[in-house]
């Protein structure tokens, strides 16, 4: 029993595990006994009373979200599970690392997963650039179909999966579970209406179900080892560990899989190293680009999806991206607006035309024309972009780092206005 | 039904619905954009935010899209909150970032719902001051300007384009704030219903480009209530008329026939009305002295020669041949002025044979003719050789939707509500209700339809009477093929499987057996159905052209035809013949009209345009166009609908009727539309429900007149001061509920009576929601025509039939809604999309022909022989031969069977009937040999 279930047999100097390497480290032995033993609704419950929510962002109880996929007389035959591996959120490379380190165990829960909910058939939908990934991903999925653990009725166990790796043309949109599902389809990647949702409505109208890369990779772990210990891996409120990343100026960026409710300070000054030499920290994203700036004072909450929403932030993906003494937090924050508005799909319109106008407020700071009537209309925006007003969670996750900058680094804005542009070295 | 409250004040609405729609069913503002009342919600503009409160005890509230919002009992709304009303002020703020705010010059302008939301949103003042993102814009043909720079992004365009009419070609491009809607290259737009994009667009990015040409604001366009003339669905528009010409057509809404939507020959087909081959002055023939020889000439005569001339000629025994695209007023005047035994239906007598078999099912009782709307909702549709798209197209936008009911009952079992668009189409996917389309060849339906047979007319009728046998075996086919029984299994099955089928067809074939064999299946299926009578199995027939059925019912106390009127000329057994706005060339074979001409009889035709026939007229009298005479048009359901003279055209010009009523010729206009129709209302007791139309017309007063004219109708003391400064007269208009004014009662009074919808704060045609009793409900106190059909007896039996021979090469005749109908024609934008004459063959035949793709082949009929450019198709029947007839060649020279030949190839023909064909959208077209 490892205490870092989902990094166990990754060692980045190597080629990752194949399939062979893999089942001798204990890989596809539980997901076997649990498709000889154990009934859909019995993995559904150990997984529900296991703890794990979402590692995608938005953490939402992992075994809840499958209760809603219809099950039964009346239930459409056809279920589908998609594996969102499209990760794009700026400072994100945790899912990257599972599935160049360790391939298989995404196949191993992927089946865990289809199982509890009946589907046959799963797709990755992978990000385009991860190139290394995408080879890794159908070499494994090649070996498993030949050793059937993938084809018609694996391993006599009369249920049946096919993975079917999807690359995708590149949008962070599709990272949005509808917008991705769209995207499936051959169709513009917009975001769908909810409700209805996938699991009643997804992927081709079929119910479907749509779970992150590192939410798939707890599963084997949890069928092998039981909820005790699983939730036993976790030091505080939630269950399991996180794959947690650090970028920015500091010693030794990385990622590591941490229990959950590991203080962020360890994650920062033991795992990270600490800020490079001559830097000091500024402020930091705790989940990727979409989430509140923290400060200094925060770094001795710990690594949990409450902890984290009560300073005002979210926990996400779990990937700090970290602000300097020595940089422009303007600069930083435009960047991210720049990217944000260019990734709006133009479907709603607070999205699609208020972002690029806040984009456009961010050039003029750095060009020094900015006004402070500018403060006025990017404050205004945090509202208007808001949770509630958009069509997607895309607008309000970019006023997430916009908000909270404004309020922590005022005096950055306003020194950006009548100095003739950004005050900083560049 | 549910109660709720909105700022306080409560109201009760339909539970099934949207909070928007029934915000607007109930009268309230609330600004939108992406919502369409027929279409349905995706919420992507954000427009008609409004606040949510979960009791009365919640004061926060929670901001949620009213049209995204499904009504609750009980529930508790607000469209003044702070919040809401703030939102909303945001949203068309940043809409309008990139908008040129360019209204003075564009055509929008006046009638944009941009304009309207952007003041009833309350945004004023521009605070973004960064360069705006411009786009390229695109020429879409003849009919379609495109300035994207205006656009909005509400997504409307592509939804209507292509989620509702089934269009490929224009889609959303790119993404953020460059979305783009357009084409993935130039070119016309391919879709038959691209016109209502000018409707469907808030703002003023696709408008219509045949009105730029002689633009004039919506406020400056004088309207009435009027029918589409272009084919016999009844389609109800309003067209717009302005310094004597005729501008553009709008939709009107009719709630059980063309609801929003209008096709592309009906809104740009208006055209012809301004042609330069307007009859315009009464024209005789007389003979002049030309040196020592005596040569005929025409020479005009003034509106009082021309009567008395007329009545001169007209006085004896005087045969009238009356005519479909006329008003029933005047084909009645007609008719009255000759003898029910003199007056002929100006159609050709298979025509005339198929549409009165039609009739006969009409007043069947236990079968229904379902109306548009109903269309709509019918869950099995069999198309039955009609190639609809061409020659009734709202009927095919109808049953394009029909498809849809599927998706609407999976929506509902998964309780998805009907209204959210996005969310049914994509829980859907490709499941459709059944739409089987039996065709001699590819339809712009196949891509929706369950099944299609491709077969000539008899094998057709094999297939409809197999089905039959399927549904009752006492049912005897005449003609057995075994080869047919599964497919017919399969189609009974489906007819007999839905709750509401619906058999289509038309008299375009001109197909006797044709409509029997519909008519026999109807009663076969409606026999397997146990004579469910509520749910009478729908069948139809397209019918040509807009009076159709009303010609045939006038005609129908008689035995007479066409080739009757036509014998009696040919035998001098008439002193003179009045011809009623018809070009019998179109109706009959050249010869035979020919042989009806040489004998000479005193010919009188009353036209609007010039043709090949009226050329032959020794009294050639101008006739008033559809837009610019009252009348009556009795569509295919049989149902009598009021148009109103748009404008008065110029003297001497005037309605057939008026030239056709017998009273002192120096005192005409002699009668009123009104008195005709009431008189024969009167007289007629199968027509006595032609009255109910009347009291719309008669009923108001002189100083209670509706206006034709919006109250901001401007210029009309400048109007003519190039000439004189004086307020002219206004023209009068004794009989009509309507004043060539902008005084009058409001609009609202009589729905029947409206044109252009207007509204307080409601500028553009989306004010019609204002007339409305619900949103897509019935127009208020408006009146929707009556049914001239009423159900007779009971067909005891089926009704016999001959299986129509054919040759080894059956030949069937192509409609094309750009060309095939006459009018319609000679609007220029619709020139730019017609084609001369052309065959179709499949691949098979051109093979044996050795003819390549657009190459040409020698088509022989008889003694008449002619070279046609080839378009090879896929899609056709076996043994089959498709003939579009333009111009000089007309079918009925065909009617004996065809035979084809080669002919050489000529290189310069080759590129020119390529180019040809390029107008038209062939989804099928071969593409093996294209390229040589």
């Amino acid at each position: 029993m490892s205490d870092r279930p989902l990094t166990r047999n990754i060692d980045m100097r190597r080629e990752p595990f194949n399939l062979q390497q893999y089942r001798q480290a204990e890989g596809y032995g539980a997901v076997l006994r649990m498709l000889r033993e154990q009934a859909p609704a019995d993995v559904l419950e150990t997984v529900k009373n296991s703890g794990l929510k979402g590692r995608g962002g938005a953490g939402f109880p992992t075994g809840l979200k499958w209760s809603f996929v219809p099950t039964g007389e009346g239930a459409p035959k056809t279920k589908y599970l998609v594996v969102n591996a499209d990760e794009m959120e700026p400072g994100t490379f945790k899912d990257r690392l599972l599935m160049e380190g360790d391939p298989h165990l995404l196949i191993e829960g992927m089946i865990i997963a289809a199982y509890t909910i009946q589907a046959s058939t799963a797709y990755i939908f992978l990000r385009g650039e991860y190139l290394r990934a995408e080879k890794l991903l159908r070499q494994a999925i090649a070996e498993a179909r030949e050793a059937g653990l993938l084809g018609p009725n694996i391993q006599g166990s009369g249920f049946s999966l096919e993975i079917i790796l999807h690359t995708s043309a590149g949008r962070y949109i599709c990272g949005e579970e509808t917008a991705l599902l769209n995207a499936l389809e051959g169709k513009r990647a917009n975001p769908r209406a909810k409700p209805p949702f996938p699991q009643v409505s997804g992927l081709w109208g079929k119910p479907t179900i749509v779970n992150n890369v590192e939410t798939i990779c707890n599963l084997p772990g949890i069928v092998r080892y039981g909820i005790d210990w699983y939730k036993k891996l976790g030091k505080g409120a939630d269950a399991g560990t996180k794959l947690c990343g650090v970028s920015g100026r500091v010693k030794n960026p990385g990622c590591w899989e941490l229990p959950l409710g590991t203080p962020i300070r360890e994650l920062l000054e033991e795992r990270a190293g600490g800020m490079s030499d001559g830097y000091a920290l500024r402020a930091f994203l705790p989940g990727g680009g979409s989430t509140d700036f923290l400060l200094p004072e925060h770094l001795d909450l710990t690594l949990d999806y409450d902890v984290i929403g009560k300073a005002g932030s979210r926990l996400a993906t779990g990937t700090m991206i970290i602000l300097d003494d020595q940089t422009c937090p303007v600069g930083m924050v435009g960047n991210l607006m720049r990217f944000f508005s260019h990734e709006s799909c133009g479907w709603c319109t607070p999205c699609r035309d208020g972002l690029p106008w806040v984009d456009a407020i961010f050039q003029r700071l750095e060009r020094g024309e900015g006004r402070h009537e500018d403060l006025d209309i990017l404050t205004e925006h945090l509202t208007y972009l808001g949770p509630g007003r958009t069509f997607c969670a895309l607008a309000p996750g970019a006023m997430a780092p916009l908000g909270s900058a404004l309020k922590h680094f005022r005096e950055d804005f306003e020194a950006h206005i009548g100095s003739g542009g950004c005050p900083w070295p560049k | 039904m549910a109660k709720i409250s909105v700022d306080g004040i409560k109201y009760e609405v339909n539970a099934a619905n949207n909070l928007l729609q029934e915000c607007l069913s109930q009268g309230l503002d609330l600004p939108y954009f992406c919502w369409h009342p027929c279409m349905g919600s995706v919420g992507a503009c954000r427009q008609c935010a409004v606040k949510q409160y979960r009791n009365a005890e919640d004061t926060t509230g929670t901001l949620v899209m009213a049209c995204m919002t499904p009504v609750t009992d009980g529930g508790l709304y607000s469209i003044q909150d702070s919040q809401a009303v703030d939102f909303r002020s945001h949203v068309i703020e940043s809409l309008m970032i990139s908008h040129p705010h360019d209204c003075p010059v564009c055509e929008e302008g006046g009638e944009c719902h941009l304009q309207d939301m952007t003041q009833m949103s309350g945004h004023n003042y521009r605070r973004y001051d960064f360069q705006k993102v411009t786009h390229r814009n695109q020429d879409l043909g003849p009919f379609i300007n495109h300035e994207m720079n205006r656009c909005i992004a509400c997504y409307r365009c592509v939804r209507f384009y292509g989620d509702y009419a089934g269009g490929t070609d224009l889609v959303a491009l790119a993404s953020h704030h460059h979305v783009y809607f357009g084409r993935h290259e130039e070119g016309t737009l391919e879709s038959e219903f691209s016109g209502n994009l000018v409707e469907v667009c808030p703002t003023g990015v696709f408008t219509d480009k045949t009105f730029s040409a002689h633009y004039s604001r919506k406020w400056d366009l004088q309207t009435a209530p009027s029918i589409c003339t272009g084919c016999g669905a009844g389609c109800n528009t309003t067209p717009g008329e302005r310094y004597g010409s005729l501008r553009r057509v709008v939709n009107r809404y009719h709630h059980d026939l063309n609801g929003y939507f209008l096709c592309d020959r009906g809104r740009f087909g208006y055209d012809a009305n301004n042609s330069a081959e307007r009859v315009k002055e009464a024209l005789f023939v007389q003979a002049q002295i030309n040196g020592n020889a005596e040569v005929p000439a025409r020479k005009p005569l003034s509106a009082t020669e021309a009567a008395r001339q007329f009545n001169a000629m007209a006085g004896g025994d005087v045969i009238g041949i009356g005519s479909p695209r006329a008003s029933l007023e005047s084909n009645i005047a007609l008719q009255q002025r000759v003898g029910a035994e003199n007056f002929y239906p100006g159609i050709n007598d298979d025509e005339l044979a198929s549409a009165r078999e039609v009739l006969a099912l009409m007043r069947e009782p236990g079968l229904h003719c379902p109306d548009i709307r109903s269309l709509e909702q019918s869950d099995c549709v069999l198309v039955v050789n009609e190639d609809l798209t061409n020659t009734a197209a709202r009927m095919a936008l109808a049953l394009r939707q029909a498809t849809r009911n599927a998706a609407t009952t999976m929506a509902a079992a998964a309780r998805i509500p009907a209204w959210q668009d996005a969310a049914v189409r994509e829980l859907a996917q490709h499941e459709r209700s059944p739409l089987i389309i039996l065709s001699p060849q590819g339809t712009r339906l196949d891509d929706v339809a369950s099944d299609t047979f491709l077969g000539s007319v008899a094998r057709q009728v094999q297939l409809l009477e197999a089905i039959a046998h399927c549904l009752d075996p006492e049912y005897s086919v005449s003609s057995r093929d075994p080869s047919l029984t599964s497919r017919a299994k399969a189609i009974a099955q489906a007819l007999s499987a839905a709750r509401r089928p619906c058999i289509v067809s038309g008299i375009s074939a001109q197909s006797t057996a044709l409509v029997r064999a519909s008519g026999n299946l109807a009663r076969a299926l409606q026999k397997a159905r146990k004579g469910d009578a509520d749910a009478p199995v729908g069948l139809c027939f397209a019918m040509p052209e807009a009076n159709t059925l009303g010609l045939v019912l006038l005609a129908e106390s008689t035995g007479n035809t066409l080739s009757g009127a036509l014998q009696r000329l040919a035998q001098k057994r008439a002193d003179a013949a009045v011809v009623l706005e018809n070009d019998l060339f179109r109706r009959a074979a050249t010869a035979e009209v020919a042989q009806a001409l040489a004998g000479h009889t005193p010919l009188i035709v009353i036209d609007h345009l010039h043709n090949a026939f009226n050329a032959r007229a020794r009294l050639l009298l101008p006739a008033a166009s559809p837009s610019e005479s009252n009348g009556t048009w009795v569509n295919y359901e049989g149902r009598a609908q009021s148009a109103y003279r748009v404008f008065a055209p110029a003297e001497p010009v005037r309605a057939a009727y008026e030239w056709l009523t017998p009273a002192d010729p120096v005192l005409l206009p002699s009668i009123s539309s009104e008195e005709i129709l009431a008189q024969f209302a009167d007289a007629h007791s199968a027509f006595a429900v032609l009255k109910d139309l009347l009291p719309h017309r008669l009923g108001l007063s002189a100083v209670m007149k509706s206006p034709r004219q919006l109250p901001r109708y401007s210029g009309r003391t400048a109007m003519q001061a190039n000439s004189h400064v004086h307020e002219y007269r206004q023209t009068q208009d004794p009989q009509s509920p309507l004043s060539f004014s902008m005084e009058g009662v409001p609009l609202q009074k009589d729905a029947s009576l409206l044109s252009a919808a207007w509204a307080p704060g409601w500028n553009s045609n989306q004010a019609i929601s204002k007339f409305q009793d619900e949103i897509n409900g019935e127009l208020r106190q408006g009146c929707k025509g009556v049914h001239l059909l009423q159900s007779g007896q009971a067909q005891a039996s089926y009704a016999p039939i001959v299986l129509p021979s054919e040759g080894d090469l059956a030949p069937y005749f192509i409609e094309h809604l750009f060309g095939s109908e006459e009018i319609s024609a000679k609007a220029v934008a619709i020139q730019a999309r017609t084609v001369g004459p052309y065959a179709c063959i499949g691949e098979a035949l051109a093979q044996t022909l050795g003819v390549a793709q657009h190459g040409r082949i020698l088509l022989k009929a008889g003694e008449r022989q002619v070279q046609l450019p080839v378009l090879i198709r896929q899609r056709i029947a076996p043994g089959s031969i498709g003939i579009y007839c333009a111009g000089e060649l007309d079918r009925y020279s065909l009617a004996g069977g065809v035979t084809v030949e080669a002919v050489p190839e000529a290189p310069d023909l080759l590129l020119r009937s390529r180019e040809m064909f390029r107008h038209l959208v062939i989804s099928d077209s071969w593409q093996g040999r294209d390229e040589s």
